[in-house]
């Protein structure tokens, strides 16, 4: 009989019980909430007299639709401008209360976007179930949790019954062999995969990230991956366990100490795909060929290198493809042929679930410092993705390089990357954003993104235009 | 949650692929609390031609004519049709909740994106997967013959067109019953609830630190 993935035993260690027509009732470990995707299911709770399960597997932050600016945060929920804004992030504080439910507010230290927080916290393990009403879930599989979105009344579902009726899905193996450029990182790599499989190429699919580069990565790098799996389709993306999960969880606040540490540890070790265990789809790349990736589209599977041109319609490989990359086009203001270092800039966003860590930042002020934000570049932003994310960068002075720089230095959330808040493009901008989604709208009205790492929007940042980046002295 | 068992409908057919959550209900609309609402505001920046915001009076906005929601000989459509990887990115149910809203009992399309489908399934719209040919088909029609609509049948698993012939969809079993019946799915695993609470006990005896 062949070994089983890392899937396959996430799967059925959770398995509470098989149900009729192929369907499985599925335990939940760990249910996060934010103010956006929450408020109707614990209206819900409540219309049917219903309570939360477990209400300690539970934890709340608000951060899609909180104001990013140091002034009105200053003042905490209060403070919040927008009264449909304020009412919704307090309407969670409200709920979390009623319920019993953990939360950290907007004034707590800790306080940042959900995916950040969780791994930070040592809140996210290996071997867990985890969900939340957001599609960026998937970022927690880089720790070896399945982990994906869910809808509102899937919210409800797993508030009453710690469950959700699921069907298995499909293996997918993405290995990433060989190693990295120098100057090529997590979020290049996930662009160029989901390049090559498109964005429904992972649809059904639970996706493996594996081979060198992946082991390579630090784990913030997995989470960039693994958090753009949906951007392929797949629910779900997790990266096997090894020492560097092992060491990044030890000592966090909710990690668990002494004896269960080492508990918890022997039982991790196995969260690995047996060697003979058979995918029903591998992929494999080259890590050596990747080149830092930009979006020029309205869909992440638009990419192009760097050093790359905006595409031909005439050279897509179906008609439905060539209607696509017109629509495209339009809604962009591109025209085929233009060099992707030519593409005329706006605003710079850097930030979001995918990349608003540390090591992002850190990447980012390596590129900076030293230099000055380009005359036509009329904002850059650099939202932190936790309070705690913020108070590092602040003790290693890259707040300062930023603003000396003329980058904005903002308090923790979604900001810019949807666009709920007031951190918005205006209509026909261009942005170079490290976030995950350049559909059409998604970070202002009209507005027009271009997906791409830290170190790529930072240079662009300071350059006025995009530029490779593996070319640019760092001082 | 609502039953669906039966549609007959006016088809609109919205000719995009990869048609995104985004594109469905833009995020300034999920600021609401509530459930309801949405459907004024289902495809706001393809609808209008202004940036729409929540709470607005959307009878004075000016509508973009091109679009397809616009057409006079659309309107009261319940059956729409689309294209591939219909529902792809957030996982916002305001989505559904929109489409409900704005009178949408099914949709048609040669794929889905997985929790764009699980959505709708929650709210009783029924998503029928159709091989492209087919769904290139019906476009074709619905372009070419004003009026046309379809005819869903859910037990039978058959779309009835406007000439008479059928054409039949799969469904999963359970997802049928539950939208034939319109089950309300947490009380389902509510009587599962001796099953969660043993495996639970089990869970926590093997991996404590889970529980602590």
């Amino acid at each position: 009989m062949a070994g089983k993935t890392l899937y396959d035993k996430l799967w059925e260690s959770h398995l509470v019980k098989e149900l009729d027509n192929g369907t499985s009732l599925i335990y939940i470990d760990l249910h996060f909430l934010h103010e956006v995707t929450s408020p109707q299911a614990f209206e819900g709770l409540r219309l049917a007299g219903r309570k939360p399960w477990r209400a300690s597997a539970n934890m709340a932050t608000p951060d899609h639709n909180v104001p990013t600016t140091t002034n009105e945060r200053s003042r905490g929920v209060e403070g919040i401008v927008d009264p449909i804004s304020r009412i919704q992030v307090k309407t969670l504080d409200d709920n979390c209360n009623d319920f019993g439910i953990t939360e950290f507010g907007i004034e707590d230290s800790r306080h940042g976007i959900v995916h950040v927080i969780g791994p930070e916290q040592g809140r996210t393990l290996p071997g867990m179930t985890i969900v939340c009403g957001d599609s960026h879930t998937s970022t927690h599989g880089a720790l070896g949790a399945l982990a994906h979105g869910i809808g509102t009344s899937e919210v409800e579902h797993v508030l009453a019954t710690q469950c959700l009726v699921q069907r298995k899905a499909k293996n997918m193996l993405v290995k990433v062999n060989g190693k990295l450029k120098p100057g090529v990182t997590a979020k290049d790599v996930i662009l160029a995969i989901i390049g090559k499989i498109g964005t429904a190429g992972g649809t059904g699919y639970t996706i493996e990230f594996a081979g060198d580069v992946i082991r390579d990565l630090s784990i913030e790098g997995r989470m960039t991956v693994c958090n753009m799996a949906i951007e392929a389709g797949a629910r779900a993306g997790i990266v096997a366990v090894d020492d560097k999960t092992i060491e990044y969880l030890k000592g966090r606040p909710y990690a668990p100490k002494g004896e269960q540490w080492e508990q918890a540890v022997a039982a991790w070790r196995n969260l690995v795909s047996d060697a003979d265990a058979v995918f029903d789809t591998v992929v494999e790349l080259d890590g050596g060929e990747i080149v830092p990736q930009v979006s020029w589209g309205t869909s992440p599977e638009m990419v192009a290198p760097v050093t790359g041109v905006v595409p031909d319609p005439a050279s897509a490989p179906t008609e439905a493809k060539r209607n696509n990359y017109q629509q495209a086009l339009k809604y962009m203001g591109l025209e085929p042929g233009t060099p992707i270092t030519e593409i005329k800039l706006d605003r710079v966003f850097i930030g979001s679930c995918t990349n608003s860590r540390i090591e992002d930042l850190r990447a980012a002020a390596a590129v900076v410092k030293g230099r000055k934000v380009a005359s036509n570049i009329k904002q850059a932003l650099v939202v932190p993705g936790s309070g705690l994310v913020k108070a590092q960068a602040e003790k290693e002075g890259l707040h300062q390089i930023f603003i000396e720089a003329g980058l904005e230095w903002r308090e923790p959330g979604c900001s810019m990357c949807l666009a709920m808040n007031a951190d918005q493009l205006g209509q026909g901008e261009h942005c170079a954003s490290t976030s995950n989604r350049n559909f059409e709208g998604r970070q202002g009205f009209g507005g027009r993104t271009h997906l791409v790492s830290p170190a790529m929007a930072a240079a662009a940042a300071v350059f006025g235009h995009f530029v490779d980046v593996r070319e640019v002295e760092l001082h | 949650m609502k039953s669906f068992v039966k549609e007959k409908g006016l088809v609109l057919p919205l000719d995009r692929a990869n048609v995104d959550t985004d594109y469905i209900i833009p995020k300034q609309f999920l600021k609401s609390i509530k459930r309801t609402g949405f459907g004024k505001n289902l495809f706001d920046e393809a609808r209008y031609l202004d940036k729409g915001e929540p709470d607005q009076d959307c009878s004075k906005r000016p509508l973009n004519p091109d679009f397809v929601v616009n057409q006079p000989r659309y309107q009261g459509a319940s059956i729409l049709l689309a294209r591939e990887n219909f529902g792809c990115g957030s996982s916002r149910e305001h989505a559904p909740w929109a489409l409900d809203d704005f009178g949408i009992r099914a949709i048609i399309a040669p794929s889905f994106a997985d929790i764009f489908f699980n959505n709708c399934v929650k709210n009783g719209i029924l998503c029928i997967v159709l091989d492209e040919a087919t769904v290139d088909q019906l476009f074709q029609e619905t372009f070419a013959q004003e009026g046309y609509a379809l005819d869903i049948d859910l037990e039978a698993q058959t779309i009835t067109k406007p000439d008479g012939s059928k054409i039949s969809f799969e469904v999963e079993p359970s997802r049928k019953h539950v939208l034939l019946n319109g089950l309300d799915d947490i009380g389902l695993t509510m009587q599962h609830a001796e099953d969660i609470k043993a495996f639970e006990q089990r869970w926590r005896e093997r991996s404590p630190w889970l529980f602590a």
